[in-house]
């Protein structure tokens, strides 16, 4: 399942495509499966996290999350092995999103194999501009694997142009200036700049980075095709909880998320 | 020549690197988030045009003369040359030690003459607020010096291990009216404060300036940085063709963390490198030994990786993972290294060594002992391997002609006093701390 399929079939139902972060393998490799499913029920496309021990585009909570999976001893390889064996399919696109070393060090040929194998449709690579991704790009594309860049705020319209004519499957628009994690309040300036994205790209775009109440999803989904929720999400989910304690606080923080965006 | 064609010669190198996108062979380039690109990008055009600005040279160069003391002295040491002819078991007349000194510059680093270049241009871009990360304290004095001297808010990171490690520097820095923010994420040591900089960064890169402290990060922080301390090199090569009647060093000698101070003295002597003349010699840390796995020697037995915006060598593991460095100097303990150093290890320009933890200390006592100068712990790692590096080389000296060797004394060892008397078990405070006894060998 491609990317653009899952916006184009939530635009078919008239709303924004709901984009879902979770860290692979939090809180912990057994837990970790029940909670995706739980998550694919709201989500049309899942975001994986591949944690990284030098996170620098984010905040304090995917920054926790991260450091307590590797603490753990948790791999890419057992992240994308987990991926590989889920019980049941999710039913929705999975990106992968990672820093770059990770995959660099993985090997791109071997990374982008292993992606395609366990069913991960695109790779979001936070800290890889589009001027270091050639080789990169090249590889993915073979295996059908999207790239999806980031634009942000900062970005001079040039950039824009650059970014966007290379990213694959969907632009995420990066909301603020500023690093992940959630936030009572999105800037006011966020619906000039997505227009001003969409000047240079009818691919779909995508805001992520601080999104976290219904209110936000609902303002985001009418000026965007795609909303991103990660930090918030991954604060519903609370290590030192039972399973059915982390489903039910999932599903509560989900439920009203979707309903914004249906736009009732 | 006046400190202002110094200037001009440090600024208007000759060599091409890096080519346009910040690329040293496959090194370097720019790996961070889209909203730095921008920022850089301005920064990229403001240094190009700053360098060639007669009047941006003109204020570096007073600057650099009348607040930082320089030229700084090219000192020849006998008493150390004997003592590493000594222990190196030959005579004592073949070997020719000249200190750059380094050590001499306001504040006690070469970190002075980067940081002052970098807020002139800070200032220019009309940044109000400066960032800087550092581990010993060292990056962190000279940033919030040089914003105390333009008037500049100043925010400092550094990890909360090495807000403890370096107390008095902490101090010092909140002296000079900076912010310091501990930073207790990861290792809680110089990567972690990097990766909090580059945060806050991202996050005021409207307002804000990131001063970063060595010849890393992305483009164009490796070139900028190594031409702000090109100055070492332009310097000590002038002084050392007029002390030593137009011979060259055969070695130049520097530690190497981030791998500035060694960049700074290397590179003016590139085309005298390329003909065979001088040869450069970059000096890591090894810690407790290269094969305890705790050092900071990613030459040595890192791999290629990205970290904090630039692709070099890096210690990592088999996922990427960046390990986690040790060294008993904080400005040494850093898994990575300036994409240029690695792009020169694989060309062959310099070769790297490494010195531990306890060779580092001895190198220190023999500067202290036979030259009267405390060097920083930095600067006593590339001490400590000249006495290897004459062993290494003993056969050279048959021709006759002495070893000239030109070491980088990065910086003094005043902030280093209290953690080597913690390395040693000595409680200082009474006044009557046992003597520090030099081994000498
Ligand atoms: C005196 C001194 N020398 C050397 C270094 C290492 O940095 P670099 O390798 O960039 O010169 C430091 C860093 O703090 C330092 O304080």
């Amino acid at each position: 399942m491609r990317l653009s399929d899952a916006f184009s079939a939530a635009s078919d139902s008239g709303r924004a495509a709901l984009v879902l972060y979770i860290t692979g393998c939090y809180p912990d490799k057994e837990s970790f499966p029940g909670i995706l499913a739980t998550a694919a029920e709201y989500a049309d496309i899942i975001e994986i996290g591949i944690p990284f021990s030098d996170p620098l585009a984010d905040g304090p909570v995917i920054q926790k999350a991260s450091e307590h999976v590797l603490a753990a001893g948790i791999t890419t390889d057992d992240i994308l092995d987990a991926l590989g064996a889920l019980p049941t399919p999710l039913g929705k696109p999975m990106a992968a999103m990672g820093y770059w070393n990770t995959v660099f060090h993985y090997g791109m040929e071997a990374y982008a194999t292993r992606c395609a194998e366990v069913g991960i449709s695109g790779v979001i690579l936070p800290d890889l501009p589009p001027e270091e991704a050639d080789e990169w790009l090249e590889i993915a594309d073979a295996k059908g694997i999207d790239t999806v860049f980031l634009v942000a705020p900062t970005s001079s319209d040039e950039r824009l142009q650059l970014v966007a004519g290379k990213a694959r499957g969907f632009v995420y628009c990066v909301s603020v200036t500023g690093v992940t994690g959630a936030r009572t309040d999105l800037p006011p300036e966020l619906g000039e700049f997505v227009e001003r994205v969409r000047k240079f790209t009818d691919k779909p775009l995508a805001v992520g980075f601080g999104v976290s109440t219904p209110e936000h999803a609902t303002s985001v989904g009418q000026m965007a095709d795609g909303v991103v929720i990660g930090s918030a999400l991954l604060r519903a989910i609370d290590p030192a909880a039972t399973q059915e304690q982390r489903l039910a606080s999932v599903r509560k923080y989900l439920e009203p998320i979707r309903k914004a965006l249906k736009g009732d | 020549m006046s400190t202002l064609d110094i200037v001009r010669a440090a600024l208007g190198r000759a060599e091409d690197t890096p080519d346009t996108s910040g690329h040293y062979g496959p090194y370097g380039g720019r790996y961070v988030p889209e909203t730095l690109m921008a920022a850089l990008d301005e920064l990229s055009a403001a240094y190009d045009a700053a360098r060639v600005d007669p009047k941006f040279q003109a204020e570096l160069a007073e600057y650099l003369s009348e607040y930082v003391g320089r030229p700084t002295a090219l000192t020849f040491a006998p008493r150390l040359s004997a003592r590493v002819a000594d222990q190196a078991d030959v005579n004592a007349e073949q070997i020719r030690i000249y200190l750059k000194r380094e050590d001499l510059c306001h504040t006690g680093a070469h970190k002075i003459n980067n940081t002052i270049g970098q807020l002139i241009l800070a200032k220019a871009l009309g940044k109000t607020r400066i960032i800087a990360e550092t581990g010993a304290g060292q990056h962190g004095v000279a940033t919030a010096t040089a914003a105390a001297f333009f008037g500049l808010e100043c925010c400092i990171y550094m990890g909360a291990e090495d807000v403890k490690r370096q107390s008095l520097n902490v101090f010092r820095m909140k002296m000079l009216g900076a912010e310091v923010i501990p930073v207790s994420a990861g290792s809680k040591t110089l990567k972690d404060a990097m990766n909090e900089a580059i945060r806050d960064w991202v996050t005021n890169v409207r307002t804000t300036h990131y001063v970063i402290g060595s010849v890393a990060g992305p483009h164009p922080y490796p070139m900028m940085v190594r031409d702000f301390q090109r100055v070492i090199g332009v310097e000590a090569k002038k002084q050392f063709l007029k002390k030593e009647d137009g011979a060259l060093p055969d070695y130049i000698v520097a530690c190497v963390g981030g791998g500035s101070n060694a960049m700074g003295i290397f590179h003016p002597f590139l085309s005298e490198v390329a003909e065979g003349k001088v040869k450069l010699v970059g000096v890591e840390a090894a810690g407790y030994g290269l094969e305890s796995g705790k050092h900071g020697a990613p030459l040595a037995l890192g791999e290629p990786g990205v970290l904090h915006g630039s692709l070099s060598y890096v210690l990592q593991d088999q996922f990427g993972q960046i390990a986690e460095a040790h060294s008993i100097s904080a400005g040494l303990d850093y898994p990575g290294v300036g994409p240029e150093h690695s792009f020169f290890k694989d060309e062959h320009i310099a070769v790297y060594g490494s010195v531990t933890d306890d060779e580092a200390l001895v190198g220190f006592r023999d500067m202290a002992e036979t030259e009267g100068i405390l060097a920083a712990l930095e600067s006593s790692h590339a001490i400590a391997y000249l006495r290897k590096l004459v062993a290494d080389k003993k056969e050279d000296l048959k021709s006759g002609e002495p070893m000239r060797i030109l070491l980088c004394l990065s910086g003094r060892g005043d902030k280093d006093v209290q953690a080597i008397a913690d390395h040693l078990g000595i409680e200082l405070g009474d006044g009557l701390a046992p003597g520090v006894k030099g081994s000498g060998s």
